[in-house]
């Protein structure tokens, strides 16, 4: 508008009219200073999201890179008072632990999911085990890790604390995220595709088989991943039912057993004399821990598109 | 499939049925069974049940209006959608940041920052039972505290939001600025009231998060697990519940661990009815 104003090519006339009404319709300034308010408000909101994660990952790369040496990754913490020693029996447990998990959440996560999308319908089953989703989803990471231990004590005697433990507790936090990520991708495969399988006389454990979970296995792993992405952070019950130890333990089944967040953890709370080797290491625990997560991250975000795809199909 | 399903169910039951059998002996216990010198259960658990509701009040408080702002310039106010998507993988990223290194950070970074401030606010509304008293040297306080978990609830506050402001048809937004609104005006006339519901769901996600925040809690207060008070810059700070069951629990045996385990249904009591609330809310706002 202001170009055609300046060289005035189509018109003075009819230059002036186009900028009167647009002069006219231009909002008063206590409603544009408003607008220009809200703007600011909303890009300080945006400051006050990123600024707080750049600053942990800087904390994190800024006291945690001083030890991210070979020691960290090839020792454990046994004998160590002061300098020295690593996270190796942290990292190992984390492994383990996050492992069994794994094997633990998923299938049956997977599973149930299957049942709510392709077998339910309208079962009371269906809405029952929902609602249960629901409920496990609320509950504090810290109560799933009591409810580990109080089942552990039962089974094994009172004050048990092994590897397995853990796993158990950390299930009960993953089994709901996969439930819920798994049937919602399970959704999104389009009913024409099973309705085509079994017209062709499939039976239907065959239709999901070969039809609906391969079309939905990008998503399906992506959900898988985010789940232990939520779990691999958790220290809490951990600390409760899988506790510490400064050796190396490769059974899960029996004793306790370190894990990363819990070895961060550990390295602050519980300092010895030179308080800097401690903090040190407690730093390079949580920048390993981090760089884990972000990689899960990516690896996540790296799938879904296959399930836009689904989406765009349908 | 349908075994899974039970499966599933039955966990839950498990749960519930393995913290009662473990927890109720604490509901009855006397003086001397009790941690923290506690007369009765309730004695222990009211001062702890305020604390976690105080810390994730304040954390609310402080993480509703950038939550809130951070899902607008997501969706409405995103310059192209790539910034709308980056705006997404940093809120994950925020949110998948594991509790215990946000402890670390605002126990070693953030608490020290904030000294000259509490020590401000001391100065010049020390008049507010919120800051009456000395303030707190190390920093570490229930206001630092209450920080740090509002940027933990804030990218799952923010999702919500963000949600329910991409329902928005299309035809209102066009509306709006059809008859002149500028960008904000359209935002309170055609997004805000549309998004209501989404909007308190969000917050009620939050707060039962904040509810159940553990180790970030539990690292940047020094608590006094008997103390009620209001004081959020004091050196002497209430705890909450799942900040006390974590760092009494590896030294605790017998009817101690119980009085724990008593503490983690009565959290989880607290956390289910903030969470049906929410969803309650949020039901409501997809019905209309």
């Amino acid at each position: 508008m202001t170009a055609t104003l300046t060289t005035g090519q189509p018109g003075p006339a009819l230059a002036h009219d186009a900028a009167a009404t647009l002069a006219a319709s231009r909002p008063g300034l206590a409603r544009r200073v408003k607008n220009r308010i809200a703007t600011a408000a909303v890009v300080g909101a945006v400051a006050l999201t990123a600024v707080p994660l750049a600053l942990v990952i800087w904390a994190a790369v800024e006291r945690g890179s001083a030890r991210l040496d070979l020691t960290l990754f090839s020792h454990s913490m046994r004998g160590v008072v002061g300098q020295g020693g690593g996270l190796l029996h942290a990292l190992t447990g984390t492994l383990l632990i996050t492992a069994a998990t794994a094997v633990i959440a998923i299938p049956l996560g997977i599973s149930a999911a299957i049942y709510l999308t392709e077998y339910a319908g309208r079962a009371r089953l269906a809405s029952l085990t929902r609602r249960a989703v629901d409920i496990m989803v609320s509950i504090p990471s810290i109560v799933a890790g009591l409810a580990a231990y109080a089942l552990f004590s039962l089974l094994f005697g009172p004050g048990t604390r092994s590897g397995l433990a853990g796993a158990a507790a950390l299930a009960m936090i993953m089994i709901p995220v996969v439930v819920r990520s798994s049937e919602e991708v399970l959704r999104l495969v389009p009913g024409d595709l099973r309705e085509a399988g079994l017209a062709l006389g499939s039976p239907r454990w065959r239709v999901i088989r070969k039809i609906v979970l391969p079309t939905a296995l990008p998503g399906l792993t992506a959900g898988a991943v985010l789940g232990v992405a939520r779990i691999i952070g958790e220290t809490a019950p951990l600390l409760l039912v899988a506790g510490f130890t400064d050796a190396m333990n490769y059974n899960l089944a029996e004793g306790r057993m370190a894990t990363l967040p819990v070895f961060i953890y550990t390295q602050w709370s519980a300092k010895g004399l030179d308080t800097a080797a401690y903090d040190q290491r407690a730093w390079a625990g949580a920048l390993v821990l981090m760089a884990v997560v972000v990689v899960l991250q990516l690896a996540a975000r790296a799938l879904p598109p296959q399930i836009a795809k689904i989406r765009r199909n349908r | 499939m349908k075994g899974a399903a039970i499966a599933v169910a039955l966990v839950l039951v498990g749960v519930l049925v393995f913290l009662a059998v473990n927890g109720s002996p604490a509901f009855t216990a006397g003086e001397g069974e009790l941690p923290a010198h506690a007369k009765n259960f309730l004695a222990l658990a009211a001062p702890l049940a305020f604390g976690s509701l105080w810390v994730a009040v304040i954390a609310l408080a402080l993480a509703a209006l950038p939550a809130v702002g951070v899902a607008l310039a997501a969706t409405i106010y995103a310059p192209a959608p790539r910034f709308g998507r980056f705006l997404g993988a940093v809120l994950d990223l925020l949110a998948a940041v594991p509790s215990v290194v946000f402890g670390l950070w605002g126990l070693m970074v953030l608490a020290p920052v904030m000294v000259p401030l509490y020590e401000w606010l001391h100065a010049h509304a020390g008049w507010l039972p919120f800051f009456s008293g000395e303030p707190s040297v190390t920093g570490r306080t229930v206001l630092t505290a209450g920080m740090v978990v509002a940027v933990m609830i804030l990218p799952i506050m923010a999702a919500m939001c963000r949600e329910s402001f991409a329902l928005t048809p299309p035809a209102l937004i066009e509306a709006a600025y059809a008859l002149g609104a500028t960008r904000w005006e359209m935002t309170r006339a055609a997004v805000l009231p549309v998004a209501r519901s989404g909007i308190v769901a969000g917050g009620m996600l939050g707060l039962g998060r904040a509810l159940g925040e553990t180790m970030a809690v539990a690292m940047v207060l020094s608590a006094t697990p008997d103390l009620i008070s209001l004081n959020v810059i004091s050196s002497e700070n209430p705890s909450t519940i799942a900040a006390f069951i974590a760092s009494t629990f590896p030294e605790s045996t017998g009817s101690a661990v119980s009085a724990l385990i008593g503490l983690g249904l009565v959290l989880f009591a607290i956390s289910l009815v903030v969470s049906i609330a929410g969803r309650r809310i949020a039901k409501k706002g997809a019905a209309r």
